[in-house]
C-alpha cells in the first residue's frame, strides 16, 4: 500500500479547506462592504452608536 | 502604554485594531507553517512502526486541539454576550463558529486517513472519534441556529446558550482516552513532559502555534466582515475607505 | 451577620423556595391537564414508538441472537426519536397564543415553571416509554436481566432527554425549519445518554455489570436537573424578548 496517498490526501484537503475559507471570508467582506455602501447612500444613517445596547 | 480595554469593546473601536493585527498573525502563521513542515518532513525521522504516514500527525493533532480550544473560546465570548450584552462579544461567537467547524472536520478527515493504514480502518467508534464527531455536530447546530434566527441580538444570545450547554463535550473529548480503552493512544503530551521523540514533538508544537495564529487571523478577518454587515447603517462604516471605494457606487 | 439578619435571610430563602415549589406544582398540574385533554395526541406518540421499534426486525432479520444484540440500541434510539417528536409541544402551543408570555410574567420564577413543564413532559412521554420498552423488548428476545437494566436506564435517561430537550425547544421557539433544526441541536447532546443507556444493557449481556454505565447516567441526570431549568428559562426569555 502506497502510504503517500494518505499523506497527500490529508495535507491536500487541509490546504484546500484553508484556501476556501480565506476566499469565502474575502467574498463575505466584499459583499458586506457593498451592502454598507448601499446603506450609506440612504438617508437616516445613524450619527453615532445606537441608543440601545452596548 | 496604558490600554483602556473597555474602549475596545465597541465594534467601531475594535475594527481598525483587528485590521492591524490580521497581517501579523497571518504572516506568523505562514512562517511557523514553513518551519513546522520543515521540522516535520525534513528533520523528524521515519517512525519505527508506522513509516512515513505518521507525519499526518502534524496536521491532525493541531487541528484537533484547535477544534476544542476554539469551542471553549466561543463559549467564553458567548458567556460575555449573555452576561454583558455587548454586541462585539456576540459577533465574536459568530466569527469563531465556522473556523471551529472546519478545524473539527480537518481533525476527523486527517484522523480517518491516518487510521486506514495504521489501524486498518477509516473509522472506528472509539470514544475520542465519536465525541469529536459530536463536536462537529455541535458546531453545525450553532451555525444552523444562527442562520435560522433572523434577528442578530436574539441569535447572539441563543447561540451563546447553546454553546455553553455544549461545552461539557470538550472535557469529554479531552479525557476520553484516559477514561476509556480506545484505539487512540493515551496522552503523550502533558504539562510535565512528553513521551514522544523530540523532533516530532517540536514539529507538532510549532504547527499547533501556526494553526492557532491562522485561526486568530481568519477569525478576526471574518469578524471585520461581520462588523460591516451588522453595523452597516452606522456613519463610521460609511466613512471607511473600503466602503467609500466600492466599485460602481456613485459618490 | 447579626442574628436578626440571619433569620430574615433564612425566611426570605424559605419564601423563595416555597414560591419555586408552588410554581413547579402549578405548571405541572396545568400541563398535565392540558395533555390529558388531548389524550389522542399522547396515544399517537406512543404508537410512533411501537411502530419504529417494530420496523427494525422487519427490515433486518428475525434471527434471535442478532435481534437480542440490536434490541437495546433500537429501543433507545426510538426513545430519543419519540422524545424529539413530542418536544415542540412543550412551549410552542403556549407561545402561539401568547400564553407563554403571560406565564413568564407571573410571580413564580420562570425556572420553576419550566421545571414543572418538563416534569409534565416526562410523565406523558418518557414514563410511558419506560413502561412500554420491556414489553417491546420481548420482540427482540431480550432476557429478563437485560430488560431490567434497559428499563432502569430508560427510567434515569428519559428525564435527561426531557430536560435537555426543553433547552432545544426553547431555543427554536417560533423558528422555521422547526423539527429538523431541533433534532440537529438536541441529538448531539442526547448521544452520551444513548451511549450509556444502551451501553448498560450491552455490559450486562457481556457479563460486566451495568453499574458503571447507570452511575454515569445518574450523574448526568443530577447535572441536568440542576442546570437545564436555568438554561431553558434563559432560552425562553431570549425567545420572548
Amino acid at each position: 500500500m502506497n502510504h503517500w496517498h494518505f499523506i497527500l490526501g490529508a495535507y491536500g484537503v487541509t490546504l484546500a479547506v484553508a484556501a476556501i475559507e480565506i476566499l469565502a471570508v474575502r467574498a463575505r467582506r466584499r459583499a458586506a462592504a457593498r451592502t454598507a455602501a448601499a446603506s450609506a447612500r440612504e438617508p437616516g444613517t445613524r450619527p453615532a452608536n445606537p441608543v440601545r445596547g452596548a | 502604554m496604558a490600554l483602556n480595554w473597555f474602549k475596545l469593546s465597541s465594534p467601531a473601536s475594535f475594527y481598525p485594531v483587528a485590521g492591524t493585527l490580521i497581517p501579523w498573525f497571518a504572516g506568523g502563521a505562514a512562517v511557523l507553517t514553513a518551519i513546522g513542515l520543515w521540522l516535520g518532513f525534513g528533520v523528524a525521522p521515519t517512525d519505527f512502526q508506522q513509516g512515513e504516514v505518521y507525519r499526518i500527525i502534524f496536521i491532525h493533532v493541531p487541528s484537533a486541539w484547535l477544534s476544542m480550544f476554539l469551542y471553549v473560546v466561543m463559549a467564553f465570548w458567548g458567556a460575555l454576550a449573555l452576561g454583558f450584552g455587548t454586541r462585539l462579544s456576540g459577533m465574536m461567537t459568530q466569527a469563531i463558529a465556522p473556523t471551529g467547524a472546519l478545524m473539527t472536520f480537518i481533525a476527523l478527515w486527517t484522523g480517518s486517513l491516518w487510521g486506514r493504514p495504521t489501524w486498518g480502518t477509516y473509522w472506528a467508534w472509539d470514544a475520542r472519534m465519536t465525541s469529536e464527531l459530536i463536536l462537529l455536530f455541535l458546531y453545525l447546530g450553532i451555525i444552523a441556529l444562527r442562520q435560522a434566527i433572523g434577528e442578530p441580538r436574539r441569535a447572539d444570545r441563543a447561540c451563546a446558550v447553546l454553546s455553553i450547554v455544549g461545552v461539557v463535550n470538550v472535557p469529554i473529548i479531552y479525557y476520553s482516552v484516559k477514561w476509556w480503552n480506545t484505539l487512540h493512544q493515551g496522552a503523550s503530551v502533558k504539562l510535565t513532559g512528553a513521551s514522544m521523540e523530540t523532533t516530532m514533538l517540536a514539529g507538532m508544537l510549532v504547527m499547533s502555534v501556526a494553526f492557532w495564529f491562522y485561526s486568530i487571523a481568519i477569525v478576526l478577518a471574518r469578524l471585520r466582515a461581520i462588523i460591516l454587515e451588522r453595523e452597516r447603517d452606522a456613519a463610521w462604516v460609511g466613512a471607511l475607505p473600503e466602503v467609500r471605494n466600492v466599485a460602481g457606487v456613485a459618490r | 451577620m447579626s442574628a436578626e439578619a440571619q433569620t430574615s435571610v433564612a425566611a426570605a430563602t424559605h419564601a423563595a423556595g416555597d414560591a419555586a415549589l408552588a410554581g413547579v406544582r402549578w405548571a405541572l398540574a396545568r400541563d398535565l391537564k392540558l395533555a390529558f385533554r388531548s389524550r389522542a395526541e399522547l396515544g399517537v406518540q406512543l404508537l410512533f414508538y411501537v411502530i419504529v421499534v417494530t420496523l427494525f426486525p422487519l427490515a433486518t432479520t428475525p434471527e434471535r441472537n442478532l435481534l437480542a444484540t440490536m434490541g437495546p440500541g433500537v429501543l433507545w434510539v426510538a426513545a430519543l426519536l419519540a422524545s424529539l417528536l413530542s418536544l415542540p409541544r412543550l412551549f410552542a402551543t403556549d407561545h402561539a397564543d401568547g400564553t407563554l408570555e403571560q406565564i413568564a410574567l407571573s410571580p413564580y420564577p420562570l425556572e420553576a415553571l419550566v421545571s414543572g413543564k418538563i416534569a409534565a413532559h416526562w410523565l406523558t412521554t418518557g414514563l410511558p416509554v419506560v413502561l412500554l420498552a420491556p414489553l417491546l423488548g420481548q420482540q427482540y428476545y431480550m432476557d429478563g436481566e437485560s430488560l431490567t437494566v434497559l428499563a432502569a436506564g430508560l427510567l434515569i435517561g428519559t428525564p435527561i432527554l426531557s430536560l435537555l430537550g426543553a433547552i432545544g425547544a426553547a431555543l427554536t421557539l417560533g423558528l422555521r425549519g422547526g423539527g429538523g433544526l431541533l433534532a440537529l441541536l438536541i441529538l448531539p447532546l442526547y448521544v452520551p445518554v444513548l451511549i450509556f443507556g444502551a451501553g448498560a444493557v450491552d455490559a450486562t449481556r457481556a457479563g460486566l455489570g451495568a453499574t458503571a454505565n447507570l452511575s454515569l447516567l445518574g450523574a448526568g441526570l443530577a447535572l441536568a436537573v440542576v442546570g437545564a431549568p436555568f438554561a431553558a428559562a434563559a432560552a425562553v426569555r431570549i425567545a420572548l424578548d
